[in-house]
């Protein structure tokens, strides 16, 4: 099926399986920033926002996508730099592979969360895995962004 | 001492374009029209196949190649990816009429579309003599099914292998001192357990990957998410009998390894389709391969006896262990002999040490390398044994560490019997901190104050447990890495190596480490790794060798780079003697005379005529000596009693790693392996059915931490300074995931006095020990 897809403010054409998830869509079109990693809507390194909210593009059909704005980290720019910063400067971007969807997810947490805390920043990002930091480097980083002591 | 590159945290090279979601990983660099490969895999765990018809699946449009056992060559290999001779069994082949485990490889396919392989597969016609599978790794010695009964399959020196009893190497008779049942016999106070750890599965986020092309030259190029480029292609020729020359494997950014990828996964399914289509192709396994078809952590029992004196001075210890390495032998041996070799020096003042056991196949997913391999296992044996000797000691268990453990000068003579593999080499402790770590440990999580136990509400009750540990530096003399640093035109220099970055920031630390040498600000540097064409050799990243091995042949290619740029400085200030040569701030001084190094460096390509030349200069290293690093972990826990459930309220460590390179990603790799050990210690297992399927094969039935199991990690590095590391540094990739499960056990005991001997420290577990003691 042939749909037009809004992805970071641009319209892309994709003939696609009725099937096909969202990340082999976004994965075909060379937005590469979207990682697969479990194939179960688990580990979070698919992750992009639909209108602003973060969702699994692994468990979202590409076909309900028509229609909505997704935003890949490539579509947030220079608004990525700031989290991008925090979280290397802590060291805690490690291999890197959940980091673009860690980056869009926190992105999307600063405009949800009023009144952040440490626990409701690890409550928002629980969906968000990473094996090779610990966490607490990336909370170091993350903290500073959210404005949480 | 004072340092102005090393010893400073600046960020990751890769760092900010890996956020920003540059195409930089394998599946990423593949191209689109590659050929898609999957794999028909067994659904038994021990059979032998009858016949297998691939006639109606290769009718399939769009299908370009189905490959059986009969289509590719039968050489014995090893997976394992380690040096050479490899101390690992031979005994896999490509394909095999053999299947050994669940998830077993039968048929490797390839197509121009997913859907078309995944269709094809389903029409392969395969018929299976269902054999009886060795599933209990405690029966699988001398078990009437025998997993190996090729012929063919050897190992490259002695090593105990004994394939018609299941056995994959034996390690007996050999690291013996003293007489330990004599000494134990004699000891006032003594313990005698059993302990067991589980498999662990690595999880890394990126699945394997691999894709391959032929070049322009012919030559078979793999682009892969390997640990180690020049083992892939030694064992890649290998198994496919082609010259190396006619191979090139390059490893581009990698998402996580942890040891998964330090043996070969699916780069023979891709080599072998590129080679026999002609064209590219690609396999990125499933999660679902990854856990039921890569490699997990050896499971692993162990007998350990300690005895005493009764003022707590450790006379002698034994240990047994029996190892599992599944369906293949991949790491059989050497995880075996670092269980022994990474616990045993840290209670050096025993006069009796005996150390051995064998490895055993079963019918299981096979085991490999893992973060900790072997050390990890046996730290929750001997760290759980202390603490319970303790007890009998009527004495507190860091009192107990700090009377035993190795100091700085001392040595033990675990390490001249054994090493890696092999016979060990003498050492000496030059850098050893962890009596400091453990006091300075003892301090942050407040032991004096909150040892063992303090009841907080009826049911619940808030404890501390603590385990210390070392690990290695790269494995002695047979560990090689190399570096070349190439000066350009603008004064810059491109630094090339065949260290693999895993995520864990080698390529920065290896940058910071040459520009150190050299002179130059960090950002003077280009780093080029991980290609067999283009970067010298390098063992891999692995037995934590990166930063102690090749870091030192980073700083070798500067001192040398250096030594070429004063030289030519020299020439071109005409000085009398280049001693008299100063530089510095990027800039070589001679009384009023100066050259930039950007000057210079423009003179050499373009105007410096008969003297025009390219400064090229190099550094390889091995070392006689693996220094080790240590660690003292301490633990708070609240415990609930109606439960059984534990929540982590602070896991402190302290770790004497040397000089932290750069000492934010040093930390990242402690906290990192702290909670990967904590997942071990507390709910990851891999769990089979009755007739050996893999239960755990999806993140939502294997659990990994997330952000919210753990309220604090506390990490702290003791001033330390290793003489023969580059700068003073020691590793740091493994030594954090080595203490959890025997501090964390530790704590249980010290909350309700129920000792779990079998990790994972589950609540059922913990809670039936509580519901036994009342």
């Amino acid at each position: 099926m042939k749909l037009k897809l809004n992805i970071n403010n641009r319209y892309y054409n994709a003939n696609i399986d009725a099937d096909e998830s969202l990340l082999d869509v976004l994965r075909h079109l060379g937005f590469k920033s979207v990682k697969k990693g479990c194939d179960t809507g688990t580990c979070g390194v698919c992750s992009v926002l639909i209108d602003g909210e973060p969702i699994l593009s692994c468990q979202f059909l590409a076909a309900r996508a028509e229609g909505h704005k997704i935003t890949t980290v490539e579509g947030l720019g220079e608004k990525a730099d700031e989290i991008i910063d925090v979280i290397i400067n802590e060291g805690a971007d490690q291999c890197g592979y959940c980091g673009p969807a860690l980056v869009l997810t926190t992105y999307a947490m600063k405009q949800e969360l009023k009144n952040p805390t440490v626990e409701k920043i690890n409550h928002y990002l629980a969906g968000n895995l990473c094996r090779c930091s610990g966490y607490e480097g990336q909370l170091r980083g993350i903290k500073k962004y959210m404005g949480v002591e | 001492m004072k340092f102005k590159e090393v010893k400073h945290s600046i960020p990751k090279v890769d760092g900010k374009g890996l956020l920003k979601g540059a195409s930089a990983y394998t599946d990423d660099l593949a191209v689109e029209s590659a050929l898609i490969i999957k794999l028909l895999r067994s659904p038994y765990a021990f059979a032998h196949i009858k016949s297998i018809d691939t006639k109606k699946a290769l009718r399939l449009e769009g299908i370009e190649c189905i490959l059986t056992y009969k289509d590719v060559p039968r050489i014995p290999i090893t997976r394992a990816g380690q040096g050479y001779p490899e101390p690992s069994p031979k005994d896999k082949f490509i394909l095999d009429e053999y299947v050994r485990y669940v998830g077993d490889e039968v048929a490797i396919i390839a197509g121009t579309t997913q859907k078309v392989v995944e269709d094809a597969i389903k029409l392969i016609e395969v018929e299976y003599d269902v054999l009886e599978p060795v599933l209990d790794f405690e029966k699988a010695e001398g078990n009437k099914s025998v997993i190996h009964p090729e012929k063919e399959i050897y190992s490259m020196f002695p090593m105990g292998l004994d394939a018609k009893n299941n056995i994959a190497c034996s390690y007996l008779d050999t690291m013996i001192v003293g007489d330990v049942d004599k000494t134990i016999a004699e000891c006032d106070v003594k313990v005698e357990h059993r302990y067991y750890t589980h498999a662990q599965q690595h999880v890394a986020m990126e699945p394997h990957t691999s894709t391959a092309y032929i070049d322009v030259q012919g030559r078979l190029n793999i682009i892969t998410s390997t640990q180690n480029p020049y083992h892939t292609r030694r064992i890649i020729g290998e198994a496919l009998a082609k010259p190396l020359r006619d191979i090139r494997i390059f490893k581009p950014r990698i998402g996580g390894a942890f040891g998964a990828k330090q043996q070969i996964h699916n780069d023979i399914f891709t080599a072998i389709v590129t080679l026999k289509t002609g064209k590219p192709s690609k396999c990125f396994y499933t999660r679902k391969e990854v856990f039921e078809s890569s490699f997990t952590r050896h499971q692993m029992r162990f007998d350990i006896r300690i005895g005493a004196d009764k003022k707590g001075n450790i006379q002698a210890i034994d240990m047994q262990l029996l190892s599992n390495t599944g369906a293949y032998g991949e790491h059989a041996l050497t995880t075996f002999m670092v269980a022994g070799a990474k616990t045993l020096p840290m209670y050096n003042k025993t006069t009796a040490i005996r150390f051995e056991g064998k490895v055993v196949y079963t019918n299981k997913c096979p085991a490999g390398a893992y973060r900790g391999y072997g050390a990890i296992q046996a730290n929750f044996a001997v760290e759980s044994a202390i603490r319970e000797l303790a007890e009998k000691l009527n004495m507190d268990p860091v009192e107990l560490r700090l009377k035993n453990c190795i100091k700085e000068g001392e040595t033990s003579p675990v390490f001249t019997i054994m090493g890696e593999g092999g016979e060990g080499i003498a050492q000496v402790m030059e850098s050893c901190k962890l009596d400091y770590c453990i006091t300075r440990g003892r301090e942050l999580i407040g032991w004096n104050e909150k040892y063992p136990s303090k009841q907080i509400a009826p049911n619940k009750i808030r404890s501390v447990g603590t385990a210390i540990a070392m690990q290695g530096s790269g494995i002695p003399l047979l560990d090689m890495g190399a570096a070349v640093l190439k000066l350009n035109d603008d004064g810059f220099f491109n630094l090339l190596v065949g260290a693999t970055d895993l995520g864990t920031g080698s390529d920065t630390i290896l940058s910071q480490i040459a520009a150190e040498a050299i002179g130059v600000p960090v950002d003077r540097i280009v780093i080029t790794s991980s290609d067999t064409d283009t970067t010298p050799y390098d063992v891999g990243a692995y037995a934590s060798s990166t930063t102690f091995v090749s870091g030192n042949a980073a700083r070798k290619a500067g001192l040398n780079m250096r030594a070429k740029l004063i030289e030519e400085a020299a020439k071109a200030l005409e000085a009398a003697n280049k001693n008299d040569v100063i530089f510095e701030d990027c800039t070589f001084k001679l009384k009023d005379k100066s050259i930039t190094l950007k000057e210079l460096s423009e003179g050499l390509y373009y105007k410096f005529g008969a003297g025009m030349k390219q400064l090229i200069a190099s550094g390889s290293n091995t070392s006689p000596k693996s220094p080790p690093p240590f660690m003292a972990a301490y633990v708070e826990i609240e415990l609930d009693t109606e439960t059984g459930k534990i929540d982590i309220l602070d896991y402190v460590a302290v770790v004497d790693c040397g000089t932290p390179i750069n000492p934010n990603l040093a930390k990242i790799q402690v906290e990192g392996g702290i909670l990967q050990g904590i997942g071990m210690a507390m709910y990851e297992d891999v769990i089979y059915s009755k007739d050996g399927k893999m239960l755990t094969n999806n993140m939502m039935k294997y659990k990994i931490p997330n952000r919210k199991d753990v309220k604090k990690l506390t990490v702290e590095f003791a001033e330390s300074y290793e003489p023969a590391g580059p700068y003073g540094a020691k590793s740091v990739g493994e030594i954090g995931i080595d203490t959890p499960l025997a501090a964390i056990a530790n704590a249980v005991y010290n909350a309700v006095g129920v000792r779990i001997r079998s990790v994972p420290l589950t609540p059922e577990k913990i809670l039936n020990g509580i519901l036994e003691k009342s």
